[in-house]
């Protein structure tokens, strides 16, 4: 047995405090009223100016610069104070969005990486894997942070329903009614998808049938260990396989839902799968981070460097997967260059250049070049070095769909988004480890034991 | 001195890799194995060094990608850069993902098909070849050892007579 005591348990507990407190420091710094925000902006506009005057270098920009101030004065000419307020008024709404949206990113980063080893776990199962069995305690142990992390996300989104922060811009009051000012007739097109009660009870269905199944499959899984018939171990063969039939489908709704309705008048086909493979490689990096930590404290004495060779294989496979998807949905659009859809890159390009950029050294090309070599998979360091870097590739990749069409180009990675992730870093290990220390690291009583704890590759 | 050979037979897999651990840990240097089909951990077990060819092919791949990119620079930037449905074509970097799936195919090309040919070099396989197979029966259902003799025939012949072998014959080689 696993015992979850001191160090691990003050570490989480004081990265949960101290994200706590990024937070709230970050919705403490929202300016309060529009007025504040003319006024950064006045400052910040006079320091560009002095700014516009610099040399060649800066050409492009300078051009972009007059072009802007031109359009300014040709329009202050006749609607100074107009043009002003609605743009202070649009940094203003960004400026209020922007902890929400730290929040959001790191709640979504973990809970899609928790979901992810959820349905990992299930396919091992479907699949009869062999290889696996001896990590299934460490999968089903990070799962536990299943439910805190759904409970927060359900918060969460209830709190956009209820008008409390406003990432969902179709949520806004006045979007599908005619009269209104704020009427938006592409989201009225689409109201019969995207409406506050059918999104609310979506959200509900996803959440507990996810956390149904974790806790029905945990349950069977903990009662194999006393069985000497395999009663136990056919009833979560089955659960499995309706898990992952449900998880297909609640998979791609929430990723439209939760995700793509963010930018309720752009759509792509396979942004359920895109998602997916984000969390899919942070699902099976994040499995082989706490096995390997696991084992360093000598907790895992059945696993061998052919288990982490498998798991840094499917690393290594899932990064190519998310990189096919990624472009492929990048190049489609860049090749057509149909106006409705390339304003999704276009805002992307010329706002997020470094973190969407970024992401493909860091997602693609650092781990294909370390973990293609069969030896460097066997080593931990080299597993731990690729992980971390994946996982902070990943967390950019959910920064990138979630905050351009929240808090659009006032994005920086600072105290409330580092705070965030520190919040929901501490959650995950007292929930994972806490959940790891319930019951025995071994999952005895299963038929595939032995093959697993001899497994060589 | 004639150049013979002990050949010992065997048929089931089992026994050979018994066999190979035993006439190793005697010391003995086995010329070659002849099997039906891959032994596992046969490599292993005669102490043969781990193949190169991955290596190889991964730098066939980045062979195939330079030439890629050569290619589609070449052609598509620098000698006749044409607006083909308004692809910018300014540099290679602009219309760089359109260039991809060439990119892709490219490396995957000359990775695969050249390190097949290195596989059939090194392994010396090419059509018309005399097969070099000591006894038929080894491409069906019998294992065979092939191990120098220099001079000690009646030692090396009652290891492998322990070993169960099933025939040993002694051979002179050409």
């Amino acid at each position: 047995m696993y015992q979850f005591t001191g160090k691990l348990k003050t570490i989480a507990l004081a990265l949960m405090v101290i994200g706590a407190v990024g937070i709230i420091s970050g919705f403490l710094a929202t300016p309060s009223s529009v007025e504040e925000v003319k006024e950064h902006l006045h400052n910040a506009h006079n320091g560009h100016d002095a700014h516009a005057v610099a040399p060649a270098a800066h050409h492009e920009e300078a051009k972009a610069h007059d072009a802007h101030q031109e359009d300014h004065h040709a329009e202050a000419a006749h609607a100074e104070e107009g043009h002003g307020d609605s743009h202070a008024e649009h940094v203003f709404h960004q400026l209020k969005n922007r902890p929400w949206a730290a929040v959001y990113v790191a709640l979504f980063f973990f809970f899609g990486v928790t979901l992810l080893v959820l349905a990992f776990n299930a396919i091992q199962r479907v699949a009869q894997a062999g290889w696996s069995i001896v990590l299934f305690r460490v999968m089903e142990g990070i799962t536990g942070n299943l439910l805190p992390v759904t409970i927060i996300l359900l918060v969460f989104l209830l709190l956009g329903s209820a008008h409390v922060h406003h990432l969902f811009v179709w949520m806004a009051e006045g979007t599908v009614d005619p009269t209104a000012a704020n009427y938006d007739a592409i989201i009225d097109g689409k109201s019969w998808w995207l409406n506050v009660p059918g999104w609310t009870i979506r959200s509900i269905v996803y959440i507990v049938g996810w956390n149904l199944y974790r806790h029905l499959s945990r349950k069977a899984s903990l009662a194999e260990d006393n069985e000497t018939n395999l009663v136990s171990y056919r009833k979560n063969f089955k659960m499995s396989v309706a898990f992952l039939g449900f998880f297909l489908f609640t998979e791609s709704m929430m990723s439209w839902d939760w995700i793509m309705s963010l930018d309720p008048h752009w759509f792509s086909t396979l942004f359920g799968w895109y998602v997916l493979a984000t969390f899919m490689v942070s699902a099976v990096t994040v499995i082989a981070i706490v096995t390997v930590y696991l084992q360093s404290k000598g907790h895992l004495p059945f696993v061998n460097n052919s288990h982490i060779h498998d798991l840094a294989k499917f690393m290594f496979g899932f990064s190519i997967f998310w990189t096919y998807l990624w472009f492929s949905q990048f190049m489609l659009i860049w090749y057509a260059d149909m106006p409705e859809e390339t304003t999704y890159f276009v805002q992307r390009f010329e706002e997020y250049k470094l973190p969407f950029l970024a992401m493909i050294p860091m997602n693609f090309i650092f781990p294909i070049l370390l973990l293609i070599n069969s030896d460097y998979k066997r080593i931990p360091q080299f597993v731990i070095g690729a992980g971390v870097v994946v996982l902070l590739g990943h967390y950019l990749d959910v920064f990138v769909m979630i905050m351009p069409a929240t808090v659009g180009g006032e994005w920086f990675i600072g105290i409330p988004e580092v705070g965030a992730i520190l919040f929901f870093l501490g959650l995950f290990i007292y929930a994972v480890f806490s959940s790891i220390a319930k019951a025995p690291l071994l999952a005895k009583g299963n038929p595939f034991l032995h093959e697993s704890e001899t497994f060589h590759y | 001195m004639s150049n013979k050979v002990i050949h010992a037979l065997y048929n089931d897999d089992d026994i050979l890799m018994d066999a190979v651990k035993k006439v190793k840990s005697a010391h003995h240097h086995i010329d070659e194995v002849f099997t039906p089909f891959p032994v596992h951990g046969l490599d292993k077990a005669m102490g043969l060094a781990p193949t190169k060819i991955a290596i190889t092919s991964f730098l066939y791949g980045l062979v195939g990608l330079s030439f890629a990119i050569w290619m589609t620079n070449y052609m598509m930037i620098e000698d006749w850069p044409q607006d083909i449905g308004g692809k910018p074509n300014f540099s290679w970097f602009l219309n760089m993902p359109a260039f991809v799936p060439i990119m892709f195919e490219l490396t995957v090309f000359f990775a695969a098909h050249l390190m097949v040919i290195t596989f059939y070099m090194r392994s010396r396989l090419w059509p018309f070849k005399a097969a070099e197979n000591p006894d038929v029966r080894t491409t069906d259902d019998h294992f065979l050892m092939e191990i120098a003799i220099h001079g000690n025939e009646e030692e090396l012949t009652s290891l492998l007579n322990e070993t169960g072998a099933v025939e040993i014959k002694v051979i002179d080689k050409e």
